[in-house]
């Protein structure tokens, strides 16, 4: 009993912390809203659909960053994706450097790209941790809220 | 005065859960989505399916036409039995472009009764005019909320508007918070239906 209690007020305070330090924003609360009984894991799909699409993006972008002639118009339009699919998930901190990422594109500023490209994949990084480590501690209470026996 | 009335009521409209948008109760509505993005398609999705729809979800407006049948270069079978109540669209979209699916909808005189939600995450007035003018129903501005699907019932109820003042209302409010509208924030740009 205590280690449920334990948990759920680990849980609880590191999902905070997240929103407070601008991991997460409300539309992560949106996504939580739409997982119920019938789609138990629904969260953690999206989740990891936007992990496998943003790592596609980021060696993209890379790439392209590469070039000896950068096309810039190809480089922003991967930035927007991935500006929308963190914006759809809530990972705040990642939507906004794309953003400025997006105008850095626009000036065709190379150094400003790359900077931001840099940051992007740091932010990124870090809030797949983040969000790897809330799964968890949900895996560790449903555990043991399982283990309880009813009655 | 207006706006304390409009805010008021559109919490009112957010608390409501459950919603449920089924036509009647033996036919749930039938929502055509596209987008090219995976994860976006994933959400509107359940979006849909938690208001009780049945979704078909496209990755681009070429398959949305082919799914409709109205795609000039490929003849495929109408699916008879699947009717479609709704279609929500992406607006940025490699190949044709959400405002172009929208035209070629409102050009078939099959589809063109069919209501066509826009989606963007860009909070553009002139895009925003531009896509009511071009006969759709709503522009939602991303990410997609539950509350924003709740304003679709009426779409597709086919039912009497919402009250003009609360249509308008709603996409003055997404209007309101583009730049151009920042520095004058009484006015609201007229209603282009």
């Amino acid at each position: 009993m205590e280690g449920v209690l334990q948990l759920q007020r680990q849980l609880i305070d590191y999902t905070t912390s997240l929103y407070n330090e601008g991991f997460l924003d409300d539309q992560f609360t949106q996504l939580q809203q739409l997982q119920d009984e019938s789609n138990p894991d629904f969260v953690v799909e999206v989740v990891s659909l936007f992990f496998e699409d943003s790592e596609r993006l980021l060696n993209e972008l890379s790439k392209a960053l590469d070039q000896q002639s950068v096309d810039f118009k190809k480089v922003d339009a991967h930035v927007h994706q991935l500006k929308g699919s963190s914006s759809s998930i809530g990972a705040q901190r990642v939507q906004r450097i794309c953003i400025a990422f997006r105008n850095y594109c626009e000036e065709k500023n190379i150094e400003g790209c790359l900077k931001s490209l840099q940051q992007v994949k740091n932010e990124y990084s870090l809030v797949k941790n983040k969000l790897e480590s809330l799964f968890k501690l949900q895996q560790q209470l449903s555990a043991a809220c399982g283990s309880i026996p009813m009655e | 005065m207006a706006r304390n009335g409009v805010f008021s009521r559109r919490k009112w409209l957010e608390k409501s859960e459950g919603f449920d948008l089924s036509l009647s109760d033996s036919h749930e509505a039938h929502v055509l989505a596209v987008d090219d993005s995976l994860v976006d398609r994933k959400v509107i999705e359940r979006l849909l399916k938690i208001s009780s729809c049945k979704v078909t979800a496209v990755d681009s407006g070429r398959r949305a036409l082919q799914f409709l049948g109205l795609d000039e270069e490929k003849s495929s079978v109408t699916f008879d039995g699947l009717k479609v109540d709704l279609i929500i669209t992406d607006y940025c979209m490699p190949g044709m472009t959400g405002y172009e699916l929208l035209k070629k909808i409102k050009e078939s005189s099959t589809f063109r009764e069919i209501p066509v939600v826009i989606m963007s995450s860009e909070n553009i007035l002139a895009r925003i005019h531009r896509c009511l003018e071009e006969g759709a129903e709503d522009f939602i501005v991303k990410p997609v909320k539950l509350s924003d699907v709740k304003r679709l019932k009426d779409c597709m109820l086919g039912q009497d508007r919402m009250e003009s003042e609360d249509r308008g209302i709603n996409k003055r409010k997404s209007c309101e918070t583009s730049d151009i509208l920042s520095s004058s924030p009484s006015t609201s740009p007229p209603s282009s239906r």
